[in-house]
């Protein structure tokens, strides 16, 4: 690698660092050299959230001299399921504080340098380019598009991990010789077909495993030893345990990274993601309209109801959800939606309702292209209508 | 054959996880596959017939656009193709 400083220029282990990574400095693969390399590095975690703890917990440990964390976002406590960097009494705190604490408590002796900021086209090249490698621990499209450009554009490798569910990917974007994440991916998916992990919800465990594989194909890009995810595609099912490998070629008319590249400097990524801004939705007439389909806010439904006017209510969670929390909503699951369309009235406007608004959103628009003339989706779901008019019905 | 069908187009495909069609082709597979889940077509292709660039193909481990013949590579029934979707969770 030619942005690590070169042999006679690394830094001397001193004596707390010789018995601190002793169990490194006895293995062939790291040795002396090796642990000064890792001295000498310095790494960018973007995100300290489900990947970015164990992946920021496991560089400290390793010895990267100088780990550069972004994270605007504050500790909550459904992140503790997985975020296992921050603790019960952090719930609150900045991430980027609470995840600085841990890595110097476990590791005094890293430099841990705080980005306290939303990375975007505006500061990504000026943040990323102090740094030699860049480990992707973000939860969105167009930020990973973002990362991805800017790793290309200054010849950062960058060591990528994904979760949905129970399924993972990783691979090593970036490099020289290797694809980037636009060789995998040219075009992002339309906004609102994958849905976050708050929506579409995550096993705790799997940012674990894929944030450390992430953590491991950094530390050997750092020592120059092993076969690296350079031009593969890991996939990682935790729920039936099994690992495949696709193959990964750099594209020869990728537009950040082939022959005649015609991104040459980072562009708008929200836009090149589809994602229209909150104010430009269509509010005419008083109306908020996403996508075609009219949100229904919790209070004007609550008044509908109050005031004895029709409320037909869809439900599209899952059972076990509607255990937990209703509204008397009529419970069909989203995937048993297009097989159900008979038991879905087409004479009455259908208030399709979910946890939070994001599922109900996409069926809304099923329904609309079904032929459905009157759908709207409850914004906020059930989470809004708890905060906002019942506390009684449970948040989860 | 068997389609392996990822976690955020299986709304579409009726909520299963692999799908097993009869083709000579991956082309035909994929015809094969939209015929029995029409709401896949439009997640999957463009207006146009293509394949969506947010969605790739593999035909075992290989990436079908890199294969010789691509779509028109003849399968068997051993053969898998597993539509491996773009994902960015990592919160």
């Amino acid at each position: 690698m030619n942005t690590i400083a070169d042999l006679a220029s690394l830094p001397d282990l001193s004596t707390d660092d010789l018995s601190r990574y002793s169990r490194h400095l006895i293995l062939p693969e790291v040795g002396m050299e090796g642990q000064q390399k890792l001295k000498a590095a310095r790494v960018l975690c973007v995100g300290t959230g489900g990947l970015g703890s164990p992946l920021a917990l496991y560089l400290t440990a390793a010895g990267i001299g100088t780990l550069g964390l972004v994270d605007f976002d504050v500790v909550d406590a459904s992140n503790l399921q997985r975020q296992i960097i921050h603790s019960t009494k952090d719930i609150g705190r900045k991430k980027l504080d609470s995840a600085a604490e841990k890595l110097t408590a476990l590791n005094p002796a890293i430099k841990i340098i705080k980005h306290d900021t939303m990375l975007s086209s505006a500061n990504a090249l000026d943040i990323i380019k102090d740094y030699d490698i860049v480990a992707d621990g973000t939860d969105n499209f167009p930020t990973r598009y973002l990362v991805n450009d800017a790793c290309v554009l200054l010849n950062k490798p960058n060591a990528y991990g994904s979760i949905f569910r129970f399924e993972g990917q990783a691979s090593v974007f970036a490099t020289e010789t290797g694809p980037c994440y636009r060789c995998l991916y040219p075009e992002p998916p339309p906004p609102g077909l994958v849905p976050s992990c708050a929506e579409g919800g995550v096993l705790g465990i799997l940012p674990g495993l894929v944030g450390v594989i992430q953590a491991t194909e950094v530390i050997k890009l750092i020592l120059g030893k092993g076969d690296s995810l350079v031009g593969r595609l890991l996939l990682v099912d935790a729920l039936n345990m099994r690992f495949r490998e696709l193959k990964l070629r750099k594209n020869p008319e990728c537009p950040v990274c082939g022959e005649n590249p015609t991104v040459t400097e980072l562009i708008d990524y929200q836009q090149f993601c589809g994602i229209v801004p909150e104010t430009a939705l269509d509010t005419s007439g008083g109306k908020v309209v996403k996508n075609g389909i009219e949100q229904l806010s919790v209070k004007e439904l609550k008044r509908r109801i109050d005031a004895g006017e029709d409320a037909y209510i869809i439900d599209v969670r899952e059972p076990y959800e509607y255990q937990i929390a209703q509204i008397g909503g009529k419970l069909i699951p989203q995937n048993d939606v297009p097989s159900r369309l008979a038991e879905i009235d087409r004479d009455r406007e259908v208030i399709v309702q979910c946890r939070s608004g994001a599922r109900s959103q996409r069926i809304a628009e099923f329904l609309k292209q079904a032929g459905y003339p009157r759908v709207v989706n409850l914004a906020g779901g059930i989470l809004a209508w708890s905060e906002e008019i019942d506390p009684s019905v449970q948040k989860y | 054959m068997t389609i392996f069908i990822p976690s955020p187009l299986r709304l579409y495909a009726g909520g299963q996880d692999a799908v097993e069609v009869t083709a000579a082709t991956v082309a035909e597979a994929l015809e094969g596959l939209t015929q029995a889940h029409p709401d896949l077509r439009k997640h999957l292709f463009t207006p146009e017939g293509k394949l969506r660039s947010f969605v790739n193909l593999y035909l075992n481990d290989e990436d079908v656009r890199y294969l010789p013949a691509k779509e028109d590579t003849p399968v068997t029934s051993a053969d898998q193709l597993s539509i491996i979707p773009s994902i960015a969770g990592g919160d």
